[in-house]
C-alpha cells in the first residue's frame, strides 16, 4: 500500500503579503490581540478576493481602529481614510476609477458613531463598494471605551456602571437602519463564534465581494466578532458570550438581498473630444465686438447702481449694460446684492463701464441711479455724487427725489412695456433709454446683446420692441 | 501660468469662471455642499462636469466633501471642493490628512463673514485658516488669492499644476463679491491631462503595491515625514511667490492688500495720486508663500506700509514678520461684510501720511 | 496499525500561533492541544496530537493568524 497523499486544501493566502513589511518588529503575524476577529475576517475577506482574482483591482480602505493598519496585510491597492469617512474616501476612488473594487472595512465606533452619516449616505447613493463592519460592541483601538454597539449594561471604561441605556442609549444595529434604504443591494449579518456561524459568514464575504465583481451596487455586511482584550475576556469565552449576549441582541438574519435583481446603473455622459469642449461648457459663443460709442464726457466710465424689486429684472437689467459695455470693448464689472438682502423682494446691483481697469466693483458714489420703484430712490438718492443721472420708472416712483442737483430722467417704464403687452419688459426699455439719453451705448450694442441675455427665442421681439422705445424715448428726452 | 490661445472674453460670475477654469484645467470630479457664497460653484460642477464625463456629488457634508476629495485624489486623479468658513471649518482634519499622504487637490474657499454663523458678507477673516493652517499637525498648504474673474479662472488653473507639481493640496481662497462678482474672462484651450501618476491607487496591477496614507507609527519616521514635507514646503516658498506691484517705485507709502480690497485700494491710489500723495500697492497672489522678498526691498525705500484687510488683522502679521518691522506697519480693517470706499481708505492714507513713518 | 488513513492534516506554524486555543475549542475531533513550546512570540502554541483530523477546516477559519494554520485532505484518487 503506497502511502496517503496530502494536497494542500487551506492555506496562507496569496492575498497576503508574503511578509508583512510595513509592519514594525514581527512581520511575520498581524497585530490583533490573541484570538481578535479582526484577523479571522481579514482572512475570509483574503480567500474571496483571491479566488474571484480581482486584487488588481481592489482598493481597500481602512478606517481608524484596530483595523487602521490592515494595509500591512492585504497586496491590493490601500488607502488609509479618517475616523468614519472610508465610505466617502471609497466614493471618491470608486467615482475616479470606475471598475475598481472597493473595500471599506470598519470598526463600530468608526461606522456607527463618528462616521453614521457617511455610512448612510453612501448606502443610500448605493456607492459601489462592500462595508465589512466589524461589530465588537467597544471601542479597542482606544482602550475599552463605550461603541454605539455596547450591549445594554455593559460595562466598558466610559460606562464603568455598565451602559444605561436612559443615559447612553441603546445599541445601534446597523442592518436594521440600512435595511431602511431603498438602494443597497445586499445587507447581511454574521458571526464569528462558532464554526457554523463563521462558515456562514464565509459565505456572505463571498457573495458581497463577488457583487462588486459584477459591478453590482452597494453590499453590507455586519460581523459580530470578539475583542477578548477589550471584554476582559478569554478567547474562548469571548465567542461563548457573542453567542450569549449579542445574537439575541443583533439577529443573524439576510436583510436585503436584491443580487439578482437587474441593476439601472448611472453612467456619466462621455468625454466631449478637445475640439467641442468649449462648447459643451458653454463658453465657445463670446458675444460679438461691437463698434465703441462715443458718449459725451459727463456720461463716461458710468458708476451705474441699478434698485427695484425682485421681479423688474433689476440683475438683468444690469447685467445687459456690463454686457453692452463689454462687447464695445471697454472695462466692465457687475456686482448683485445676495443672500437675504434679495429674500425681502427688493435687488440691486453694481455696474461699472469704464476705459481703464476698474477698481472696485462695489460703488459707493454711484453717478448714476437706476431706481425701478419708490423705495430704491429714497434709500440711494443720499449716495449718489453731486448732478448724478436717476432714471426713474416714473409708472412706480411717484415722488421725485427731494435733491436739487441731481439730472432727472423721468421714463414711464413699465406703462411702455404694459403697452408692448409685457410689463417685465421694463427692465430693457430702461436700457434702451439708457443709450438713447447719455450715448454711453449704441442702439446696435444694445440689440445685439440680447441673443446673450434672453433665452427664449418668443421673448426677443418683445425684448428687441422694448429695446429700440426706451432708445427713442432717452434720445427724445435729451434733446 | 496663464495659458495663451485665449477667446474673445465672456462676461460670468467669479464662482463660475473656477468651475470652467477647473474643467479646463483636467479637473474630473467634483465634491461639494452648498454654502452661500460659494454655491454657485457646486451649481456650475453639476452642470459642467457630467457634460464633460467626469463626476458631480453633493456630498451630505463638507467632512464628506473632503474625504471624497481624498479619495478620488488617492487614485492619482484632478479633483476638487469648495465652500465658505463654516464648511472649511468642517475639512480642517481632512486637509490635514492630505497634506501629509501628499494628495494633490484644489480646495476653494469663498470667504463669508464670521466668526459662527456670522453672515454672508464678504470677509477675509479666514486668512489665519487658510494660510496659517486650520488643521492639525505641522503642515502647509499653498493659497492662491484671486481678485478678478479672470483670475478665479486662471489661478484655478494653476493651483492644479502647483497641486501635481508638489503632490499637496492647494487653496484659492477670495471674499464673497469676488466669487459674485460678474466680469469679462478670455478662456483659454484646455491643458492637456498630465500622465498618470505612478504614486497613486489606480486600481490596476502596476500601482497595487501603493498605498496612501497618513501614518507613521515610528517617531523617526513620522519626523523623517515632517522633514520632507518642511523640504518640499521650501522649495514651494523659493519658487512660487505671486504678486503684483501697482505704482510703487516712487511710493512712500506702501499699501498691501490682496482679493476685493486690492481692487478697492486701486480706486484709493488713483485718488491719493491725484493729490500728491506717493503710494503704490503690493497685492499677494500667493498669500503662502508670502511675498516676502518684494516687501522686504520695498521697505528699504518707503516710510511706511498700510495693510488693509475684511479683517481684525490677519495677513498684517505677515507683513510685519517679513519686513522685520523695519517700517511702521498700520493696519485698517473692516469686518462683518463692510468693505470699505475707496474715499474712507483715503482718509486713511491721509491720517497716516501725516503722522509720517519716522523709523 | 492498519487503520484508514486520516482524512486531514493539520499543520500549525508553531512561531506564527498566539495561544488563543479557539482552533482547539472548535476542532469537532478534538485533535488540536496546548504544548508546552514557548514561540519566539512567548505563546504557548497549540500542536496536533498526531492523529483523527477531517480537515474540515473549523480551525483554519476560526484562526485569526493568516499563516497559522494549514490543512491538508487526503487525495481521493489515491
Ligand atoms: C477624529 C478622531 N477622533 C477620535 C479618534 C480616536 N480613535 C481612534 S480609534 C477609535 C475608536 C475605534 O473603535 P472601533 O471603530 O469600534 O474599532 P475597533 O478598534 O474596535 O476595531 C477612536 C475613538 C481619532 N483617531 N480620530
Ligand atoms: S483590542 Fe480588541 S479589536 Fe483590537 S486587536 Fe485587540 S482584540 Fe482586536
Ligand atoms: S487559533 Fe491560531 S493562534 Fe489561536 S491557538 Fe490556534 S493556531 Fe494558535
Ligand atoms: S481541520 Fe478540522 S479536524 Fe482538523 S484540526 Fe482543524 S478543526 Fe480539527
Amino acid at each position: 500500500m503506497s502511502a496517503p497523499n496530502y494536497k494542500p486544501h487551506l492555506s496562507r493566502s496569496e492575498i497576503f503579503y508574503p511578509t508583512f513589511e510595513r509592519k514594525s518588529g514581527n512581520k511575520e503575524v498581524t497585530h490583533y490581540c490573541p484570538g481578535c476577529g479582526h484577523g479571522s475576517l481579514h482572512k475570509m475577506i483574503a480567500e474571496s478576493i483571491q479566488d474571484l482574482g480581482i486584487n488588481d483591482r481592489t482598493i481597500f480602505v481602512s478606517p481608524v481602529g484596530c483595523s487602521v493598519f490592515a494595509y500591512y496585510y492585504f497586496d491590493t491597492g490601500n488607502i488609509q481614510a479618517p475616523h468614519g469617512r472610508a465610505p466617502a474616501v471609497g466614493t471618491g476612488a470608486q467615482r475616479a476609477r470606475p471598475h475598481s473594487v472597493v473595500i471599506s472595512y470598519q470598526g463600530d465606533g468608526d461606522l456607527a458613531a463618528i462616521g453614521l452619516n457617511e455610512i448612510l449616505q453612501a448606502a443610500n447613493r448605493g456607492e459601489k463598494m462592500v462595508v465589512f463592519f466589524v461589530n465588537n460592541a467597544i471601542y479597542g483601538m482606544t482602550g475599552g471605551q463605550m461603541a454605539p454597539t455596547t450591549l445594554p449594561g455593559m460595562r466598558t471604561t466610559t460606562t464603568p456602571m455598565g451602559r444605561d441605556t436612559r443615559l447612553a442609549g441603546n445599541p445601534t444595529r446597523m442592518c436594521e437602519l440600512i435595511s431602511t434604504l431603498d438602494a443597497p443591494i445586499y445587507v447581511a449579518r454574521g458571526c464569528l463564534a462558532s464554526p457554523k456561524h463563521t462558515m456562514r459568514t464565509r459565505k456572505l464575504v463571498r457573495k458581497a465581494l463577488k457583487m462588486q465583481t459584477e459591478g453590482k451596487g452597494f453590499c453590507f455586511v455586519e460581523v459580530l466578532s470578539a475583542c477578548p482584550t477589550g471584554w476582559g475576556m478569554q478567547p474562548v469565552d469571548s465567542h461563548q458570550w457573542i453567542l450569549d449576549n449579542m445574537v439575541p441582541q443583533f439577529p443573524l438574519e439576510i436583510f436585503v438581498d436584491k443580487t439578482d435583481l437587474d441593476h439601472d446603473d448611472y453612467i456619466p455622459p462621455k468625454a466631449p473630444s478637445p475640439e467641442t469642449f468649449h462648447e459643451v461648457i458653454r463658453i465657445a459663443d463670446a458675444a460679438n465686438q461691437m463698434a465703441p460709442a462715443q458718449p459725451e464726457t459727463k456720461y463716461k466710465d458710468p458708476r451705474i447702481k441699478v434698485a427695484g424689486f425682485g421681479g423688474q429684472g433689476v440683475l438683468l437689467l444690469g447685467l445687459g449694460l456690463a454686457q453692452c459695455g463689454m462687447m464695445e470693448g471697454r472695462h466692465v464689472t457687475w456686482l448683485p446684492s445676495y443672500g437675504p438682502e434679495m429674500r425681502g423682494g427688493t435687488a440691486h446691483c453694481h455696474v461699472n463701464i469704464a476705459d481703464e481697469e476698474i477698481g472696485s466693483p462695489l460703488i459707493s458714489k454711484p453717478t448714476v441711479l437706476v431706481a425701478m420703484n419708490q423705495p430704491s430712490l429714497t434709500k440711494f438718492e443720499g449716495e449718489l455724487v453731486e448732478g448724478a443721472l436717476v432714471i426713474m420708472n416714473s409708472s412706480m416712483v411717484p415722488n421725485k427725489p427731494k435733491r436739487k442737483d441731481l439730472e432727472l430722467l423721468e421714463l414711464p417704464a413699465t406703462a411702455i412695456a404694459e403697452e408692448l403687452g409685457n410689463a417685465r419688459a421694463a427692465n430693457m426699455v430702461v436700457l434702451g433709454a439708457y443709450a438713447g439719453y447719455t450715448g454711453v451705448l449704441s442702439l446696435e450694442t444694445c440689440l445685439e446683446s440680447l441673443k446673450t441675455l434672453i433665452k427664449r427665442q418668443a421673448l426677443v421681439d418683445l425684448n428687441v420692441k422694448a429695446i429700440t422705445k426706451g432708445f427713442e424715448f432717452g434720445k427724445a428726452a435729451r434733446g | 501660468m496663464a495659458t495663451e490661445a485665449k477667446r474673445p472674453p465672456l462676461l460670468i460670475k467669479g464662482n463660475e469662471a473656477i468651475v470652467k477654469g477647473a474643467v479646463l484645467a483636467g479637473c474630473r470630479t467634483y465634491f461639494g455642499y452648498p454654502i452661500t457664497p460659494a454655491s454657485e460653484i457646486a451649481e456650475a460642477a453639476a452642470k459642467d462636469f457630467p457634460a464633460i464625463g467626469g463626476t458631480f456629488i453633493q456630498a451630505e457634508s463638507e467632512t464628506a466633501s473632503i474625504n471624497m476629495v481624498y479619495g478620488a485624489a488617492s487614485t492619482g486623479i484632478r479633483t476638487m471642493t469648495a465652500s465658505s468658513g463654516p464648511g472649511i471649518s468642517l475639512m480642517q482634519e481632512g486637509i490635514s490628512y492630505l497634506a501629509c499622504a501628499e494628495l494633490p487637490c484644489v480646495v476653494v474657499s469663498i470667504m463669508r463673514g464670521g466668526p459662527g454663523l456670522g453672515n454672508i458678507g464678504p470677509e477675509q477673516g479666514d486668512y489665519n485658516q487658510v494660510v496659517r493652517i486650520g488643521g492639525h499637525g505641522c503642515y502647509k498648504n499653498p493659497v492662491f488669492a484671486p481678485s478678478s474673474g479672470q483670475e478665479m479662472c486662471d489661478l484655478t488653473m494653476h493651483a492644479f499644476e502647483i497641486a501635481d507639481k508638489y503632490r499637496t493640496p492647494v487653496f484659492v481662497i477670495t471674499d464673497g463679491f469676488t466669487g459674485q462678482m460678474m466680469e469679462p474672462v478670455s478662456f483659454p484651450d484646455p491643458i492637456p491631462l498630465p500622465p498618470e501618476k505612478d504614486w497613486a491607487v489606480r486600481a490596476d496591477k502596476e500601482t497595487r503595491e501603493n498605498l496612501i496614507s497618513s501614518i507613521y507609527i515610528e517617531h523617526d519616521e513620522l519626523e523623517e515625514m515632517n522633514l520632507k514635507l518642511q523640504r518640499k514646503y521650501a522649495e514651494i516658498e523659493k519658487n512660487e511667490v505671486l504678486a503684483e506691484e501697482f505704482m510703487v517705485d516712487d511710493a512712500e507709502i506702501v499699501v498691501v492688500a490682496y482679493g476685493i480690497v486690492s481692487r478697492v485700494l486701486r480706486s484709493t491710489i488713483r485718488l491719493a495720486r491725484a493729490e500728491g500723495i506717493k503710494v503704490g500697492m503690493v497685492r499677494p497672489i500667493s498669500l503662502w508663500p508670502f511675498p516676502k522678498k518684494q516687501l522686504e526691498a520695498l521697505a528699504a525705500k518707503a516710510q511706511q506700509m498700510i495693510v488693509f484687510e475684511l479683517s481684525n488683522g490677519q495677513m498684517v502679521d505677515d507683513v510685519r514678520l517679513s519686513i522685520h518691522d523695519n517700517i511702521p506697519v498700520r493696519f485698517y480693517g473692516r469686518m462683518g461684510g463692510n468693505v470699505p470706499t475707496p474715499e474712507e481708505c483715503l482718509d486713511v492714507i491721509k491720517r497716516y501720511a501725516a503722522e509720517g513713518g519716522a523709523k | 496499525m492498519a487503520s484508514r488513513p486520516d482524512r486531514g492534516r493539520v499543520e500549525i506554524n508553531a512561531d506564527e500561533c498566539k495561544g488563543c486555543l479557539l482552533c482547539v475549542s472548535v476542532c469537532p475531533t478534538q485533535v488540536l492541544a496546548r504544548t508546552t513550546n514557548l514561540n519566539k512570540q512567548g505563546y504557548f502554541s497549540v500542536g496536533y496530537t498526531g492523529s483523527g483530523c477531517t480537515g474540515c477546516g473549523f480551525c483554519f477559519y476560526t484562526c485569526p493568524e493568516p499563516g497559522a494554520i494549514t490543512i491538508r485532505r487526503l487525495e481521493k484518487s489515491a
